[in-house]
């Protein structure tokens, strides 16, 4: 088997398929940009995951006055409460589990809500004593805020105990889903390269069925006829792949680092370097796709 | 060298098998005609030789090989011992002479060294030297079929088969590819030949198996007087029908 023989038959092969090779390339270059942003999007997640779940506490909200009555049927909560409150959090029931816990009253939460709306209408109708007295628990495992919730529900003068991830979990779903959704278009667009790359070898091989005739007749190896056809096939994939790689890179580049993280200067988003990690995949899937592909539409055409 | 022995083969689809119980011996340095009418098996047993199909039923042995039991990842090697040429003499149209030769040694991963030096010694042999940049498209047919010769003979096969190799071709140029054939087989190679060509195969004085249905009516050596008698059976197929009902 001479390499450059491979070599020049695969170019002459490029060559006379010219349009079905660059489909084969935009293909595999829209379908593994999915599988790359959804491979992104994961890393985002596990990122910011990591972020927040360290810093996610459990608050323990207590009565105001203006809380709704079926929870605080009392009013606003009583200094007893607050006691009742910080001397369980101490108990050996539930301190080997907490890291940390602070109070914030009224006044404090004001002056954080009025940060938090500055500029905003809503500022200037709040009052501090609307706001929710509150413990804000810093657990040491964040996964074992049901033990805060179970002690703390129910408990007279206080509204309402809320695990911080749960605002979290719903945002982290909402990006789940969106990945799956790419990771699903994308599972179809590889479906479908693999087809057409398929169907490029078999109308290469046909054009190609007077020297395929021959070669069978003066005993060239299956490895030697198959394999000029799954090369092209590979380095049409493999072009797609690459560019795929670069619009990754790009989208990381200039969309997430360029524009969000200027846009959104607290949240921690996937860097460059993520990007690298999935250029390899990337190419490594179109890579043994299309050598499958192109594989098995040769091994049917060609028996001996 | 090739040993057939009771042979059957069935096409799908077909009523009658196109080869039916056939044994035949070939010995090295042979030269054999198989002659017959279209759809006798002549075609039929020259690609159970060359392993392009595999009988129903019976043993073909060919240079060693039992081509029932032979894998499939063997069968390129075991080709490279054979060449063969056909009546449409099977060139690439967009190579030269020259690189129609190198291709089947290119693919076969001959060196570069020996098919410079293989190349234009074949062509020499065949009469073509001086047309090794000629396209087949600028060459007669008795010259393509010369080139489609030293495409089958340049790896130095042990058979060679030739199917129908001057159907295409006048007397004349007829007359030429057997004399190199003939300059073939006597340098060793065993020859195989289906042909229609009633004149050729009573120069030749050479071994006549006559097919008909699919089975050997005639394998004699003293082929002129035999073929006399057999040529009545194979254009009468009637008495055949007659013996199988």
């Amino acid at each position: 088997m001479r390499l450059g023989y491979a070599l020049g038959e695969v170019g002459h092969g490029l060559r006379r398929n010219v349009s079905m090779v660059i489909s084969i390339v935009l293909v595999t270059l829209v379908s593994l940009t999915f599988v790359g942003t959804a491979l992104l999007l994961q890393f985002q997640i596990t990122q910011m995951k990591n972020y927040w779940y360290d810093r996610a506490q459990v608050a323990i909200y207590l009565c105001t006055d203006s809380s709704p009555s079926a929870a605080c049927p009392q009013g606003e909560a009583s200094a007893d409460v607050k006691t009742t409150v910080e001397q369980r959090l101490d108990s050996q029931l539930i301190k080997p589990y907490v890291q940390r816990y602070y109070f914030e009253n009224h006044q404090k939460a004001y002056q954080n809500f009025e940060q938090e709306f500055k500029g905003e209408s809503i500022a200037q109708y709040v009052q501090p004593n609307q706001l929710n007295e509150t413990f804000w628990v810093k657990l040491k495992d964040p996964n074992q805020s049901a033990i805060i919730t179970q002690s703390f529900n129910g408990v007279a003068g206080v509204e309402e105990v809320r695990d911080q991830r749960s605002y979290l979990d719903q945002i982290f779903s909402i990006l789940n889903a969106a990945s799956l959704a790419a990771i699903g278009v994308a599972v179809l667009m590889l479906l479908s390269a693999a087809l057409l790359i398929s169907t490029t070898i078999r109308l290469s091989a046909l054009s190609r069925r007077r020297e395929l005739s021959i070669m069978r007749l003066v005993g060239a190896s299956n490895f030697t006829i198959q394999l000029p056809f799954i090369l092209e096939g590979v380095v049409a994939a493999t072009i797609g792949s690459v560019l795929a790689s670069g619009v990754v890179f790009g989208i990381v580049h200039f969309f997430v680092q360029g524009y969000l993280a200027q846009v959104l200067p607290f949240t921690s988003f996937v860097g460059v370097g993520k990007a690298l990690v999935v250029a390899p995949i990337l190419v490594g899937i179109g890579v043994i796709l299309s050598a499958l592909a192109s594989g098995v539409a040769i091994r049917r055409y060609l028996r001996i | 060298m090739i040993r057939i022995d009771n042979v059957t083969k069935q096409y799908r689809g077909a009523n009658r098998p196109a080869l039916d119980g056939v044994s035949l011996e070939i010995d090295k340095g042979d030269f054999v005609f198989l002659v017959g009418a279209s759809g006798s098996g002549k075609s039929s047993l020259m690609r159970l030789i060359l392993r392009e199909d595999v009988p129903n039923s019976g043993i073909v042995h060919v240079l060693g090989e039992n081509l029932r039991r032979i894998p499939g990842r063997r069968v390129p090697y075991f080709r490279r011992k054979m060449g063969m040429v056909f009546q449409d003499f099977r060139l690439l149209p967009n190579k030269t002479v020259a690189q129609n030769v190198a291709f089947s040694l290119e693919v076969i991963g001959k060196s570069r060294a020996f098919i410079q030096t293989a190349v234009p010694d074949v062509l020499e042999m065949v009469g073509l030297g001086h047309k090794a940049n000629n396209l087949p498209s600028e060459l007669s047919g008795g010259e393509q079929q010369r080139v489609a010769l030293a495409r089958a003979i340049v790896n130095k096969p042990a058979i060679l088969l030739a199917d129908e190799p001057t159907g295409n071709l006048d007397p004349a140029t007829t007359e030429e590819i057997m004399r190199l054939i003939e300059r073939i087989n006597a340098a060793g190679t065993t020859v195989v030949m289906a042909t229609h060509d009633r004149g050729i195969v009573d120069r030749m004085q050479k071994r006549v198996v006559v097919l008909s249905q699919g089975k050997i009516v005639s394998d004699a050596r003293d082929a002129g007087y035999l073929l006399a008698g057999e040529a009545t059976s194979v254009a009468a197929p009637a008495v055949t029908i007659e013996e199988e009902e």
